[in-house]
């Protein structure tokens, strides 16, 4: 299937898809003006429910369930979109920021309709100026029509949009961080319950959801939930821009159906492994995912569910593609040192654990590994995540510790001869390159 | 209000503190406020955003000190940041840092004598179609070569620019990009800070 949603707009008008005169060209803020005249916010929340859209930011939780957790009587409400995009590995939200600033920003005046929200803060990462610009400029052009600020296109709705930088810290993408971030703290998690839904923003109810998600509530509303819900597998339902990178021919952004197999995203899709090597691992749902192989699943679909399955999750859908010349040891720890620089600090086994990783993956990799090193690096898993499960038993406030496990694991669980051979000295081949 | 500030910032900060329901929340676009008067985020600027938005500086140093991008040490007009995550990793972002830090003779984390280039290498960019990627005062170049990331160096030096524009940038020196950048961006950054017009740190033809 080749159902476009959210990139639609930009590969068919590359040169101005980010203008609000092109997004009202194509459609745009018909589908607003006509919710705002002929439904109720309950109408439109049903249509979200119904689309069974399930969190793109990584977590995939249901929409319309998280929607459904606000106390009916508490006001001020607010809804904060996650554009805190940090997941190695993901590079999303930026383009749907950049390429179809109009399409989010009616996301999200169609869903503050729907929750009875006045006030909506978008928290973009601090290294994403020029997308937050172009939300901006959006936003600016949107107040200036109409379409925000006091009496919506008189309906007697009001909204308004804040653009909020974050300034480099991943752990704002948990989305308690990043409501203490907002509230000018230190963006440090915080232990749920409450829930944001009950307890957010300020102490008050609050909805985050991904950019992305936002993005699809406009399609939603247009064409009616169940029609969303009838593309893709029943729980997956929709498109999903997923993030290939990595030893490939053609890595990109790219709207997909649920469905497909790895095979097909990886070597249709992504166009295959660069110089036609041999493919050896990928990262099937950002850093924090356990890895799979293609032994094991280059046959099996991408569902949430098939993936989950399988003992790891579509997360963000950053699929990071490693070729047989990779190194294995090098690649978790690459993956470790990020977790272990993005710690916050507040729980000892995330910050402790993550920094022992770290350090004994790069002994390895420098050719001081000790036979030792192989279960002692599975026993500081093991603290930071006991049983080593998936998903990982928590020790931990929030999920960004126990993630760390994951390159580790996977790396003992499919390539632990050529760990035991890095440490041996022995010379080993990888990919026909000698090393040791 | 603080009264050194230019005027332009003064108002700046007045509307940021306006834009939240709690004054609490400006704090982080005050820091990139001040760290524009002051050239990085100071001792007095931290007491300056803590006077605006009624906290200690105390308050305000435990929020500055947990981000990255908040130097709380001065940092060269350009500041090259080299991302070194997993995917610009896999793509050879290792040999580009070598090849910044040879050309600039300075290692990651400083800054060169003449106060004009800081190296620092940074986790994901958000960049991993377009890997190795390397911003420049958080302006993107995707794709980048390290023979192309010495040219890039070398024309920091040279042509000193006085507005950096990712556009420009990627023209000169680019590759692979994560994915089609549509039309030409019109503002870029004039500090080592993010181009963001409410904060007043991008300039351009907007």
């Amino acid at each position: 299937m080749t159902q476009k949603i959210l990139l639609s707009r930009m590969e068919a008008h590359p040169s101005d898809s980010q203008t609000l005169a092109r997004y009202v060209d194509t459609g745009g803020y018909a589908t607003l003006r006509k919710a705002l005249k002929s439904m109720t916010p309950e109408e439109v929340t049903a249509e979200v429910k119904a689309s069974n859209i399930r969190g793109r930011g990584g977590a995939s939780f249901p929409t319309g369930v998280k929607w459904g957790f606000l106390p009916p009587d508490i006001r001020p409400r607010y809804l904060v979109v996650n554009g805190d995009e940090s997941e190695p590995g993901t590079f999303k939200d930026r383009m749907l920021l950049e390429r179809d600033p109009h399409q989010l920003l009616e996301g999200i005046i169609l869903s503050a309709y729907a929750l009875d929200v006045h006030e909506s803060f978008v928290y973009i990462r601090g290294e994403y100026p020029k997308p937050a610009r172009r939300l901006q400029r959006a936003i600016d052009e949107a107040y200036e029509a109409g379409y925000l600020g006091g009496n919506i296109l008189g309906s007697g709705f009001d909204l308004d949009v804040v653009v909020h930088l974050g300034a480099g810290a991943y752990i704002c993408g948990e989305e308690t961080a990043l409501l203490s971030s907002l509230e000018g703290r230190r963006g440090e998690p915080r232990l749920k319950p409450p829930f944001p839904a009950v307890e957010g923003l300020y102490s008050k109810p609050t909805i985050v959801n991904n950019v992305e998600t936002i993005s699809n509530v406009p399609w939603i509303v247009e064409n009616g939930g169940a029609k969303y819900a009838a593309i893709g597998p029943e729980t997956s339902s929709g498109t999903r821009v997923m993030s290939l990178s990595g030893h490939l021919k053609k890595p990109g952004d790219y709207e997909v159906v649920a469905g497909i197999t790895w095979r097909e995203l990886i070597y249709e899709v992504g166009g295959g492994i660069l110089d036609d090597r041999e493919l050896k691992a990928w990262v099937p749902g950002g850093a924090s995912a356990p890895w799979f192989v293609p032994a094991e699943h280059l046959d099996t679909p991408v569902t949430i569910d098939d993936i989950a399955k399988q003992g790891s999750m579509i997360g963000s859908g950053a699929v990071i593609v490693m070729d047989d010349s990779t190194n294995v040891v090098g690649a978790a720890h690459r993956l470790v040192r990020f977790f272990s620089h993005e710690s916050c600090g507040q729980c000892t086994p995330c910050r402790e654990g993550t920094t022992w990783l770290e350090r004994i993956l790069l002994r390895i990799l420098d050719g001081y590994g000790r036979p030792e090193d192989i279960g002692l690096l599975l026993d500081v898993s093991d603290n930071i995540s006991p049983g080593l499960t998936w998903p990982p038993a928590m020790t931990t406030i929030c999920p960004l510790g126990p993630s760390s496990t994951a390159p580790v694991v996977s790396m003992m669980k499919y390539f632990r001869d050529e760990v035991e051979a890095m440490i041996s000295g022995a010379p080993i081949s990888i990919g026909g390159v000698s090393r040791g | 209000m603080i009264n050194h500030w230019s005027s332009e910032n003064q108002e700046r900060a007045k509307e940021l503190l306006e834009q939240y329901p709690e004054k609490r929340s400006a704090v982080m676009p005050l820091l990139y406020v001040a760290a524009l008067e002051h050239g990085y985020v100071s001792e007095d600027a931290m007491r300056e955003v803590a006077g605006l938005t009624g906290l200690t500086s105390a308050q305000v140093q435990s929020v500055a000190s947990f981000y990255t991008m908040y130097k709380r040490e001065p940092v060269g007009k350009y500041l090259v940041s080299v991302c070194t995550s997993i995917s610009c990793y896999l793509r050879g972002a290792d040999a580009v840092l070598e090849a910044i830090e040879d050309e600039t003779g300075i290692l990651d984390g400083e800054t060169t004598p003449d106060g004009k280039i800081s190296v620092e290498h940074v986790e994901c960019s958000g960049a991993c179609g377009g890997a190795p990627a390397v911003s420049v005062n958080w302006e993107l170049v995707e794709g980048l070569a390290p023979d192309k990331a010495r040219d890039l160096i070398k024309w920091l030096r040279d042509a000193e620019p006085s507005v950096i524009f990712g556009d420009e940038m990627q023209m000169l020196f680019g590759g692979q990009q994560s994915f089609d950048w549509g039309p030409k961006e019109i503002e870029g950054a004039i500090a080592a800070l993010p181009a963001f017009d409410p904060y007043g740190t991008a300039g351009g033809e907007k």
